[in-house]
C-alpha cells in the first residue's frame, strides 16, 4: 500500500485509474451514491411494502377502504365539510407505515405505495431514456465527425431540426399522438400505455444535445497526430474508430450520463404531470403530482412528496456528474491551487 | 462576412421548412393514427369520419394539404381553428404573446442578476465555504420540477398563510401590463421567481466553472506575472470571456422560453401564454393552432441561433471560416 502510494507508483497508473481514485475520495460522489442507492431500493421494495406491510393494492381504486389511526378505523374517504359538502376528501397522513402512511389519493388509493410503485417507473424510465439518448448520440456524432462531408452535412441538419424544435413541444406532440393510439412499424406495435413510448419519446428528443459536442470531439480528434498515423499506416475505419476515436471520448461520455439521466426523469415527470407520459393506472412522480393537484389545498402531502424525492434524485445525479466531471478534468477541479 | 450571414440565414430557412414538415407529418402520418377519428370524438360512426374527412379536407393527398396550411397561415393569414370552427389562428396567438413575453423578461432580469453575481462569488471568493454552498444551491435549483416548485409556491401564497403574510398575493392569472401595471408586477412576481429559479442555477454553475477553466489558461498566468491585482484578472479578463458563453447560452434559453418552453410555468400559474395556447390546442388535436405556435416556437429558437452565432462570428474570426 504504502508503496503503491508513493509518486513514483501515481505517475505510472492510467489516467482511468486516476480519476477513479479522485472519484472514491470526492465526497459528493459518496453522499450522492448513498442517496441514489437509497432511493432505488425503496423503489425496487414497492411490492413488498405494498403486500406485507400496507397490505393494499395501490392499483385499484378503493373508495370504501378503512384506515387504521391510533387503533381506530376511519373510512379513507370523508365527507368534505367545506363548501357544500358534496365532494369527499381523501384521508391525510396517517405517519403508521402500516396503513396509509401518507394519506389516500381521491380515489382511496395509499399515496406511499403508489409512490414506491412511481419511484420503479420514474427511475426505469428515466435512465432507459438516457441510456437510447447517448447510444443514438454516440452513434450519430461519431459517423458525422469521422465521415464528413454529406454524411455530416445530413446528420447535423437533422440535429439542427431535433435542436430548433423545443424539446418539450416535440415532446408533448410525440405523446399527444402517440397515447391514444400507439405506435405500429410494420409488425411491432407499442400499446398505449407502454412505458416504451415515453422511453422512446424522451430519448430522442435531447439526441443533439450530446450528439452535437461529440460530433465536434470527433472532428478535432480525427485532425490529431495519433489518427492520422492510424490512417497513414492503413488500418481499417472500425479500427481507428474503436482503437483510437472511442477511448478519447468516453470521459466526455461519462460525464453527461448521470445529467442526462436526470434530465430524462425531470422530462417524465413533466409529461406525466401533464397526464402525457405515464399511462393510469400506473404510477409516476410526475403523475402523483397531478394526482395532488387537485388536493393541493386539503391534502398537500400528496402533491409535496414525489416532488420532493424527484428533487433528491436528481439532484444526487447532477452532483455525482460534477464529481465525475471534476475527476475527469482536473482543470475545473478547484482554484486556488494555480 | 456577409457569405457567412447568408449561408446561416439559408440554413436558418431549412430548419424551418423542416420543422414545419415534421410537424405535419406527426400528426398526419403517423402509423396507426387516424386524425380524423381524433377530430371526430370517440365513438364516431362511419358517415361522420367521412364527413370529417370532407370537411378538413383530409381525403386529399398529404402534399396539397401541408401546402395549403401553410398558405392559409403564412400567405392569407386566415388559418382557422379544427376546434372551434370559423375561429382564426393568428388573433388567438397574438393575443398570448405578450404574458409569455412579461413572464419571460422578468424571469431573465431575476436569474440573470442572481445567476452573475453567485456564479463569480462562487468562483473568486476567499471565503471556504461560500463556493460548496453556492454550488450546492446550483445544483438544487437545476434539479427543481419547476411545476412542482410553483406547486409549492401556490401551497404557500394562496393557502392558509395567504390570510397573513400574503394578502397581497392575488389569485392566480395574468393581468395585462397596459391595463394596471401595479396588479401585473403582483400577479407575476411568484411566477418570476419560480422559473427564474431552474436558470439562475445553470447560470451559476456555468459561469462558475467557465471562469475556473479561463483563469487555468496561460494568458492570465502571464498577466498574474506582469503584476496584475486579482481583482482586474478577474474582472477585465476571467469574467469577461465567461461572458462569451453566458451571452449565448442566454440568447438560446430566452429563444425557448419565449417561443413556449415556459409552459408549465403558465399552466400552474394559469398564466395563458403562448406554451398554455399549444398545451390546450394539443389536447384537443387542434393542428392549424399548434402549427402556428410550433412555428412561431421554433423561429424564436432558430433566430436567437442564428443571432448567437452571427455574434460568435463578429467577435472570433476563426468561426467564420467553419
Amino acid at each position: 500500500m504504502s508503496i503503491k502510494e508513493s509518486s513514483e507508483a501515481i505517475f505510472s497508473e492510467s489516467p482511468g485509474k486516476i480519476a477513479l481514485r479522485t472519484l472514491r475520495r470526492d465526497k459528493r460522489s459518496i453522499i450522492s451514491l448513498a442517496i441514489l442507492g437509497f432511493v432505488i431500493s425503496i423503489s425496487l421494495l414497492a411490492p413488498v411494502y405494498a403486500h406485507f406491510i400496507a397490505h393494499t393494492n395501490p392499483f385499484n381504486s378503493s373508495l370504501d377502504a378503512l384506515a387504521h389511526v391510533g387503533g381506530k378505523s376511519v373510512p379513507v374517504l370523508e365527507a368534505s365539510t367545506t363548501g357544500l359538502g358534496l365532494g369527499v376528501t381523501p384521508i391525510g397522513p396517517t405517519w403508521n407505515p402500516s396503513s396509509y402512511f401518507l394519506g389516500a389519493d381521491g380515489q382511496g388509493r395509499d399515496v406511499m405505495a403508489r409512490l414506491l410503485y412511481g419511484g420503479r417507473n420514474t427511475l426505469l424510465i428515466g435512465t432507459s431514456a438516457a441510456i437510447i439518448c447517448i447510444v443514438l448520440a454516440l452513434l450519430i456524432g461519431v459517423i458525422a465527425g469521422y465521415r464528413k462531408g454529406w454524411v455530416d452535412a445530413i446528420l447535423s441538419r437533422l440535429l439542427d431540426v431535433i435542436w430548433a424544435f423545443p424539446v418539450y413541444l416535440l415532446a408533448i406532440s410525440l405523446s399527444v399522438v402517440l397515447l391514444t393510439s400507439g405506435l405500429t412499424v410494420g409488425f411491432i406495435h407499442l400499446g398505449p400505455g407502454s412505458f416504451a413510448l415515453p422511453i422512446l419519446i424522451i430519448g430522442v428528443v435531447y439526441i443533439p444535445y450530446v450528439a452535437r459536442p461529440i460530433r465536434a470531439q470527433v472532428l478535432t480528434l480525427r485532425e490529431r497526430e495519433f489518427v492520422r498515423a492510424a490512417v497513414g499506416s492503413g488500418a481499417k475505419d472500425s479500427t481507428i474508430i474503436f482503437r483510437e476515436i472511442l477511448p478519447n471520448i468516453i470521459p466526455s461520455i461519462l460525464v453527461f450520463v448521470p445529467i442526462i439521466i436526470a434530465l430524462c426523469m425531470l422530462t417524465e415527470s413533466a409529461l406525466s404531470f401533464l397526464s402525457i407520459g405515464v399511462q393510469p393506472p400506473s404510477a409516476s412522480w410526475g403523475t402523483i403530482i397531478n394526482d395532488g393537484l387537485a388536493l393541493l389545498y386539503t391534502r398537500p402531502w400528496v402533491g409535496i412528496a414525489p416532488g420532493l424525492l424527484i428533487v433528491l434524485t436528481a439532484a444526487s445525479l447532477n452532483l455525482y456528474g460534477d464529481a465525475v466531471r471534476d475527476a475527469l478534468d482536473p482543470k475545473t477541479r478547484s482554484r486556488g491551487d494555480s | 462576412m456577409i457569405s457567412f450571414i447568408g449561408r446561416r440565414f439559408s440554413a436558418m430557412i431549412f430548419v424551418l421548412v423542416s420543422i414545419s414538415i415534421l410537424v405535419f407529418l406527426i400528426f398526419f402520418a403517423t402509423p396507426g393514427v387516424d386524425p380524423a377519428a381524433r377530430i371526430a370524438g370517440r365513438n364516431a360512426d362511419q358517415q361522420t369520419l367521412m364527413q370529417v374527412r370532407q370537411s378538413f379536407e383530409l381525403d386529399k393527398p398529404l402534399p396539397i394539404r401541408y401546402l395549403s396550411m401553410m398558405r392559409h397561415l403564412f400567405v392569407d393569414r386566415d388559418l382557422t381553428s379544427y376546434v372551434n370552427r370559423g375561429a382564426k389562428v393568428i388573433p388567438q396567438l397574438s393575443q398570448a404573446i405578450p404574458a409569455t413575453f412579461s413572464l419571460v423578461i422578468g424571469a431573465a432580469v431575476i436569474w440573470l442578476l442572481f445567476g452573475l453575481i453567485f456564479g463569480v462569488l462562487a468562483a473568486s471568493s476567499k471565503r471556504k465555504w461560500l463556493d460548496p454552498t453556492i454550488s450546492f444551491l446550483g445544483i438544487v435549483g437545476v434539479s427543481l420540477p419547476v411545476f412542482w416548485l410553483g406547486e409549492v409556491v401556490n401551497l404557500i401564497t394562496q393557502s392558509k398563510l395567504h390570510s397573513s403574510v400574503f394578502r397581497w398575493v392575488p389569485p392566480l392569472g395574468y393581468v395585462g401590463l397596459s391595463v394596471d401595471p401595479w396588479q401585473w408586477f403582483l400577479h407575476l412576481l411568484f411566477p418570476w421567481l419560480t422559473l427564474a429559479v431552474l436558470y439562475a442555477g445553470i447560470y451559476v454553475r456555468v459561469l462558475r466553472s467557465e471562469i475556473l477553466v479561463v483563469m487555468s489558461e496561460d494568458f492570465i498566468k502571464t498577466e498574474r506575472a506582469k503584476g496584475a491585482s486579482e481583482k482586474r484578472i478577474l474582472y477585465k479578463h476571467a469574467a469577461r470571456m465567461s461572458l462569451m458563453t453566458i451571452v449565448s447560452l442566454f440568447g438560446l434559453d430566452f429563444g425557448a422560453l419565449v417561443g413556449g418552453y415556459a409552459l408549465l410555468t403558465e399552466v400552474v400559474f394559469g398564466i395563458q401564454g403562448v406554451g398554455k395556447l399549444t398545451f390546450d390546442s394539443l389536447q384537443n388535436f387542434d393542428l392549424p393552432v399548434i402549427m402556428a405556435t410550433v412555428m412561431y416556437a421554433s423561429f424564436f429558437v432558430v433566430f436567437m441561433n442564428a443571432v448567437v452565432d452571427v455574434l460568435y462570428a463578429v467577435l472570433d474570426p476563426r468561426v467564420r471560416r467553419a
